[in-house]
């Protein structure tokens, strides 16, 4: 029995991680395809991306988007979770069903409908167009977190300084966000991950600019190369580092 | 500093419920007020009224000769020590108990200097850089005291503050919020369900019921001579004892009352346990007569002992009795009451 078990525990992480491990084995291929059998290791795949200026240049822009997006989509996260938690206003359970609604709504339709609304404004396809895009995506997640975690112990907290003589800016800048900082970071986070590999909207509302998975799509339409394994590998490091970072720094206080 | 609280005509309602009914309620400067009763009698909806976190939807507050009334909390010359502390623990002790002074823009050195004297004050002076998550419920329980104080309120408000400390810890707590008091001068409301921590503490209690104040006066004042039968009960044990009034004469199974009668009809006279003594009839005492005893315990200070009086045996009396003397089952004991013992109220 307990073989069987173990035996089945090593199947599902096989089955989980098998893809990810041959991406980053073969982007240390040394021949020009990425396929068995391994001939490697070499790093010139990595030289190649590293020197490769569209490559580094749609890295950036993921960068910028998936930060500048994440960054507004707390912000309004944590407004609409404040107001919510704190005030009681009419038609609050259908404001909060509508603000987390769009997490079941396909990426493909929030593109595709982003898309008809820039187009039919007239205002052109750029990476402020994508990062709305992800922007419309995660704030539902960032929202859910942190309304998740306000409580009566912020709650009480903000009577006590309301008490003290703070203003009401004051008692959201020095005690809620530090209170709720767990929550806004971790919010923050997931974010940053979802945006830095999210490929559709993307795809669908950038143009001359794009950001990394875009520019990956349009390299493999020229077949398979160990480069793409390469800034794949690279891309699933920062995600991996993300997380690690997370976890280790973030949620370990959180018993 | 300290200044007087005056609560004048207040009424609130939470929905078509009464939390207040008519409250008035003169506090002097650097009294030590407790408001008692059981939960939801208003105590507490009270206190919130007096720090602003609440508007009466009727009456006025006064704090010093000043209407504090429409003031918010953060403007009005009162702290809250809150029932669950709600110190910020993402703060040291220091910045925790510096923070009002922080919000009336006092400068780091002269702030922390004033956080460390508070700290002091309530024997945390070494703990100065810790957290609030580092402390046990008794130490939290006087950050929370430090900080309230350390804007130099002119009235300090309490909601339950030992609610949460196991009884040893809240009575020396009891001792150390008291002497802190007389230390300090500010007027202390104090919010509290226990009638013995309210005794312990206060120059007077105000007895609160179903949003009314029932009694108020001095500990000892309400414990001997309750303004009600909802105080008498609340304030201690009591035995109760049906009575009735007859041309103007208060009897009940023990004989006559030489007490005036508070209203016609059915009466209820109330005998503190303590009251009922060993002895011989006088005068100024009700003559309780002969009672068997039905079970009797020693706890220390006195004898517990359960009594059925031979004139009313379907009667079961309550007395403490000197400890020096533990009467076995079917004793036969001869009880007297001290008149001035005895409390009589209109059957409600």
């Amino acid at each position: 029995m307990r073989v069987l078990s173990v035996a089945y525990l090593i199947a599902a992480f096989v089955f989980i991680y098998l893809p990810v491990g041959a991406l980053v084995l073969f982007s240390f291929q040394s021949g020009s395809l990425p396929v068995p059998p391994f001939d490697g290791p070499s790093l010139q795949w990595y030289a190649a991306i590293l020197s490769d200026g569209d490559l580094m240049r749609a890295l950036l822009h993921s960068l910028l988007v998936a930060l500048c997006s994440s960054a507004v989509a707390v912000s309004l996260g944590f407004g609409a979770a404040y107001g919510l938690a704190r005030h009681a206003l009419p038609g609050s359970a259908l404001v909060r069903g509508l603000l987390i609604a769009p997490m079941t709504v396909s990426y493909l339709i929030i593109g595709l409908g982003l898309l008809i609304v820039v187009q039919r404004l007239g205002l052109g396809l750029s990476l402020v167009t994508a990062g709305v895009g992800h922007v419309v995506i995660n704030l539902p997640l960032c929202f859910a977190i942190i309304y998740a975690s306000m409580g009566a112990q912020q709650q009480n907290a903000e009577r006590a300084a309301r008490d003290l003589g703070a203003d009401e800016a004051r008692v959201v800048l020095l005690i809620t966000v530090p209170m709720l900082m767990p929550a806004i970071a971790a919010a923050f986070f997931l974010s940053v991950t979802l945006s830095w590999d999210e490929f559709i909207i993307s795809f669908l509302l950038t143009r001359f600019d794009v950001t990394l998975p875009v520019e990956i799509w349009s390299m493999l339409r020229s077949g398979l190369s160990p480069e793409l394994n390469a800034i794949g590998s690279l891309v699933f490091l920062v995600s991996v580092a993300i997380v690690v970072l997370l976890e280790t720094t973030l949620l370990k206080g959180r018993k | 500093m300290t200044a007087s609280v005056t609560v004048e005509g207040v009424n609130h309602w939470f929905g078509s419920y009464r939390a207040l009914r008519d409250i008035s309620l003169a506090i002097g400067a650097g009294e030590y007020v407790t408001l008692l009763g059981p939960s939801g009698c208003g105590k507490t909806t009270l206190l919130s009224v007096l720090g602003g976190f609440l508007m009466p939807d009727q009456g006025r507050v006064l704090i010093g000769s000043r209407d504090m009334s429409r003031v918010a909390p953060a403007r009005r010359p009162t702290t809250t020590v809150f029932q669950d502390y709600a110190l910020f623990p993402h703060m040291s002790l220091r910045d925790n108990v510096g923070f009002g002074l922080r919000m009336a823009g006092q400068g780091r050195r002269l702030r922390h200097a004033r956080a460390d004297e508070m700290l002091a004050l309530v024997g945390l002076g070494a703990a100065a850089s810790k957290r609030p998550h580092e402390l046990s419920g008794g130490q939290r329980q006087r950050v929370a005291l430090a900080r309230a104080l350390a804007v130099r309120p002119e009235v300090l408000l309490l909601d339950e503050p030992l609610g949460a400390l196991d009884l040893k810890l809240r009575r020396s707590m009891q001792d150390e919020l008291k002497a802190i008091q007389r230390e300090v001068g500010t007027t202390f409301v104090h919010v509290t369900h226990d009638q013995e921590e309210a005794m312990a503490i206060a120059d007077r209690i105000v007895v609160m019921n179903a949003g009314r104040i029932e009694d108020q006066g001095p500990p000892a004042r309400i414990y001997r001579q309750p303004a009600s039968l909802f105080a008498a009960g609340f304030m201690g044990e009591m035995n109760r004892i049906p009575a009735h009034e007859t041309a103007g004469v208060v009897t009940c199974a023990f004989g006559a009352v030489p007490r005036p009668a508070p209203a016609s009809g059915p009466l209820v006279l109330t005998l503190r346990p303590e009251a009922i003594r060993i002895g011989q009839a006088s005068v100024d005492r009700l003559h309780i007569g002969p009672a068997r005893v039905r079970d009797a315990a020693f706890f220390g200070t006195h004898v517990r002992a359960h009594l059925v009086p031979q004139a009313a045996p379907d009667m079961v009396l309550v007395a403490h009795l000197p400890p020096d003397h533990l009467p076995g089952p079917d004793d036969v004991l001869d009880l007297v009451a001290e008149t001035g013992d005895l409390g009589l109220f209109a059957e409600p």
